[in-house]
């Protein structure tokens, strides 16, 4: 009898569940054939000229210039917050926590529209800082970082939290008895432990504010060079030319698959 | 599972099937009425470019009332977005557009049925935020220094329009923002995020709470034409022609004028 | 004895569950804080480290008061001179053993450089030099457990903590480790508290045991004393005996209403009676002759200790003995099965209850 069912055990082991198998096979499709779609619309004669066109490097450039600082910004901001999440007891914290997916649920032109409310030159915080500093947000460069860090943050304050959870505190008590104080301690403890949760909270938001259009062009508007992003290039060139789209979407693609793909190999599998 | 669960799911699944059959062969669907025998009712399918919402929505509530039995859908966008739509398969029975070059787009795939007809004109009015703070009275106040002016982006019809215009007058401006529509430029003048935008006069209309519209003798240069027409593939064989006959028709064009529109 | 190094008064409230565990080390002393799970140990030890804040009572190390609810006095964890070494070591991942080593006298204000060269030293002294660049996960189970000791070592610590130091080790590696450990433990100048439940560690390490069960202290000395004159059914299990608490007039003692023992020692009132389960012979009928002690019993369980079969007998008292293979095997000892039992007062050692 027991020899029966240790034979049998490898074997139902290695299967995989059809059950499990066809929606899986179904979810890649679903994710995979409009990227497919791209691929074989794409013009691939005159593709070369397009490329180089000006217009769309300098969104490229602008794209991957204002995600990277997004992500900067996220990770000084949103890596305490997540720590504050994770690891104090404070009234309202549920609430906080709630609140800081807002940004997840809102429509990302309400976001922006919201931004302007509070940054703009007549919001709450614009007003005065246009008047006292003569910094305007709108229209800048400065205002698209800003656009695709509200949007951005959320994921890597989800990722981060849920690393820090996961994370054993008790090394941090270990660091305390020899004799290391909390910045210390998170600074060399906690940050290192948590670091595979961090890259991957950095790619996510990355990735999001890399794609991010909404909020942008409502809150810093669409101007080539300043504020025009690929995907705001991507939507204006969808106007004209449904091809000339098709390229800049997939040389989007290809630049942010890539990078995440390097990323992944070096940081979040790890050695 | 629940039991509730389980249907939630089940509805989901069949969902999923319904629009994979939608994708795969909309067209093949029996028309939802009116089909043969020329009388109008069942759903109208309008697609009509954004500028159109408040004017549309209106006459096709009268269109309804005219022709009982019938429902009128509308899916407002940007012109080129629904042109594309339309080349796509999109089951529309009707495209009202906002400019001629993507009319063209649906004419030249051989997706109208008959040739577009201009049903409105549309003439641009600067537009700024109520109370006028920065005293725009002209095109040549745009080019003052620390006047914000948002435009609509060269590849939309607002921002061709715009582009005619200030040629037309001589005027060399750098905006700070290239909007992807006419309602994001209004939205910026809305917020007094710009001290002034070129817009159509039936956008600013529709926004006096918050905007003034400042007409401008160059407006003349850059008028904007509206086609519409019936397609080929209409679902809704009888409702298309009535809905495009019904637009041409004094009580729609009345609506047209008091949104600002410029008679035909 | 030496005026106390570390002197405490560990009182911790938790739930329903009270902590009261006064506690005096003097310098170079090891006490092991011994008990049952769920004693309250580490939770001494947490107070100890500053891990866990005192109810009441105090912690004062070398005259300072780490903890003193009464008063308001706190030194937080990472400005108090201990060192721990925890019960999986809690070794940080992500550094070498070196840096592991290193990071104690880093946080103390070592520059880089001399604080690799004390880690290196420490990493010399308990035998792992050639494994200084290996990450925690590279290093065997006796190698982790002395890297621990090293880095809780590497800041001097006044204070030495160790929660149960050899409980992820396996019979093999124990053995060695628990030697070494003695020698380390020896050469500490400061007091060493150790949490165990493992008797054998606490006796082979310790100067003096503190036996904790339920919060309270129950028993405290030296391991003779404590291993030869058990106080509570815990200990006696602790070290084999069989322990009885009953009252005692000349050289008998009344453990049970129908059992009085007779036993070598003389004495009066409350007393506990001790023997090994060797020293209980089983007869398939009542002996004739020097036995002194003797009852009849009912078989509860055999099973096998040793060379020997460990009986449980049932009674008037409950008590276990040893008998060989060859005598179990002739008694037919199955449960259920009555049997007369024996033991020589000879056997017995009685004392005194109270005090």
């Amino acid at each position: 009898m027991s020899r029966v069912l240790d034979a049998a055990a490898p074997r139902r082991r290695g299967r995989v569940p059809a059950a499990l198998l066809i929606p899986a096979g179904m979810g890649l499709l679903f994710l995979v054939l409009p990227l497919a779609g791209l691929v074989v619309r794409a013009p691939w004669t005159t593709l070369p000229q397009r490329l180089t066109e000006p217009g769309a490097l300098t969104a490229l450039r602008l794209s991957v210039q204002t995600a990277t600082l997004a992500t900067v910004l996220c990770l000084l901001l949103g890596v305490p917050l997540a720590w504050l999440l994770a690891r104090v007891e404070f009234p309202g914290r549920r609430l906080v926590r709630a609140l800081v997916t807002v940004p997840l649920v809102l429509p990302p032109v309400v976001g922006g529209v919201a931004l302007l409310l509070v940054f703009g030159r007549r919001g709450l915080i614009g007003g005065w800082l246009d008047a006292t500093f003569g910094v305007t947000l709108p229209f800048t460069t400065a205002g698209v970082v800003l656009a695709e860090s509200f949007v951005a943050m959320p994921f890597l304050v989800i990722a981060v939290e849920g690393a820090l959870r996961a994370a054993d505190h008790r090394y941090e008590e270990a660091a305390a008895t020899l004799g290391a104080g909390r910045w210390t301690t998170f600074t060399h403890v906690t940050l290192p432990l948590v670091a595979p949760g961090l890259a991957a909270g950095a790619v996510l938001c990355w990735a999001r504010a890399l794609g991010e259009f909404g909020a942008t062009i409502t809150f810093a508007g669409n101007y080539p060079g300043r504020t025009q992003t690929m995907p705001l290039a991507v939507y204006l060139a969808l106007e004209t030319d449904l091809e000339s789209a098709i390229v800049l979407s997939l040389v989007l693609l290809t630049v942010s698959v890539g990078i995440l793909a390097a990323l992944r190999d070096r940081w979040i599998t790890g050695p | 599972m629940s039991a509730r669960a389980r249907r939630t799911a089940l509805a989901a699944l069949v969902a999923l099937a319904g629009l994979a059959v939608a994708g795969c062969g909309g067209g093949d669907d029996p028309a939802p009425g009116g089909s043969g025998d020329g009388r109008v009712n069942g759903t109208v399918t309008v697609f009509a470019a954004a500028s159109l919402t408040e004017s549309f929505t209106r006459i096709g509530r009268d269109f309804e009332a005219a022709y009982p039995g019938s429902t009128v859908t509308f899916n407002f966008a940007g012109s080129s977005a629904l042109a594309n739509q339309i080349n796509q398969g999109a089951p529309a029975d009707v495209f009202a557009s906002a400019a001629a070059r993507n009319m063209t787009t649906v004419t030249e795939a051989g997706d109208a049925d008959g040739t577009p007809a201009t049903f409105a004109r549309n003439q641009l009015v600067i537009a700024v935020p109520r109370g006028n703070p920065a005293g725009v009275t002209g095109l040549a106040d745009l080019t003052r220094p620390g006047v914000k002016v948002a435009l609509c982006a060269d590849q939309v019809p607002c921002g061709t329009a715009a582009r005619s215009a200030l040629d037309a007058a001589g005027v060399a401006l750098t905006p700070v923002t290239l909007e992807q529509d006419v309602k994001g430029a209004l939205a910026k003048v809305k917020l007094g995020e710009v001290d002034a935008s070129l817009v159509y006069r039936t956008d600013a209309r529709a926004a006096t709470a918050d905007v003034t519209g400042v007409e401008f003798p160059e407006s003349a240069r850059a008028v904007n034409d509206y086609p519409i027409v019936a397609l080929k593939d209409a679902p809704n064989r009888a409702g298309a022609p009535a809905f495009v006959a019904y637009v041409r028709s004094a009580p729609a064009q009345a609506v047209l004028a008091e949104a600002g529109f410029q008679g035909l | 004895m030496t005026a106390p190094l570390l002197d405490a008064r560990l009182v911790v409230d938790r739930d329903a569950f009270r902590l009261e565990v006064p506690l005096r080390v003097a310098p170079g002393e090891v006490v092991a804080l011994l008990g049952p799970n769920g004693a309250g140990k580490t939770t001494a030890l947490r107070a100890l480290a500053g891990l866990h804040p005192l109810t009441a009572g105090h912690v004062t190390l070398d005259g300072v008061d780490l903890d003193r609810p009464a008063s308001r006095g706190w030194v937080p964890t990472e400005r108090r001179p201990i060192g721990v070494v925890f019960q999986d070591y809690l070794l940080f991942p992500h550094l070498s053993a070196l840096d592991n080593v290193a990071f104690g006298p880093r946080r103390h204000g070592i520059d880089r450089r001399a604080a690799r060269a004390t880690a290196r030293d420490w990493l010399g002294r308990v035998g792992l030099a050639g494994q200084a660049h290996r990450r925690p996960r590279q290093l065997s189970g006796g190698q982790a457990q002395r890297v621990a000791l090293a880095r809780a070592l590497a800041v001097e610590p006044s204070l030495l903590l160790l929660d149960e130091p050899l409980a992820a080790l396996d019979a093999r590696t124990r053995l060695d480790t628990r030697a070494e450990l003695h020698r380390h433990l020896s050469a500490h100048q400061g007091a060493t508290v150790l949490v165990t439940h493992d008797p054998l560690d606490a006796l082979a390490l310790a100067d003096r045991l503190v036996i904790v069960e339920g919060g309270r202290v129950v028993q405290e000395g030296d391991g003779p004393s404590v291993t030869a004159r058990p106080r509570t059914d815990y200990v006696a299990r602790l070290v084999g005996l069989n322990l009885y608490r009953g009252r005692a007039e000349g050289h008998g003692v009344r453990v049970a209403p129908e059992l009085t023992l007779t036993v070598a020692d003389r004495l009066n009132g409350e007393a506990f009676v001790a023997f090994r389960p060797a020293a209980v012979a089983l007869h398939p009928a009542r002996p004739e002759g020097s036995p002194r002690n003797t009852w009849a019993g009912t078989v509860a369980g055999v099973q096998r200790h040793g060379d020997n079969v460990r009986v449980q007998l049932d009674g008037p008292i409950g008590v276990a003995a040893d008998v060989t293979p060859a005598a179990a095997a002739q008694l037919r000892l199955i449960p259920g099965q009555r049997v007369w039992v024996a033991v020589k007062a000879t056997e017995t050692h009685a004392y005194p209850a109270t005090g």
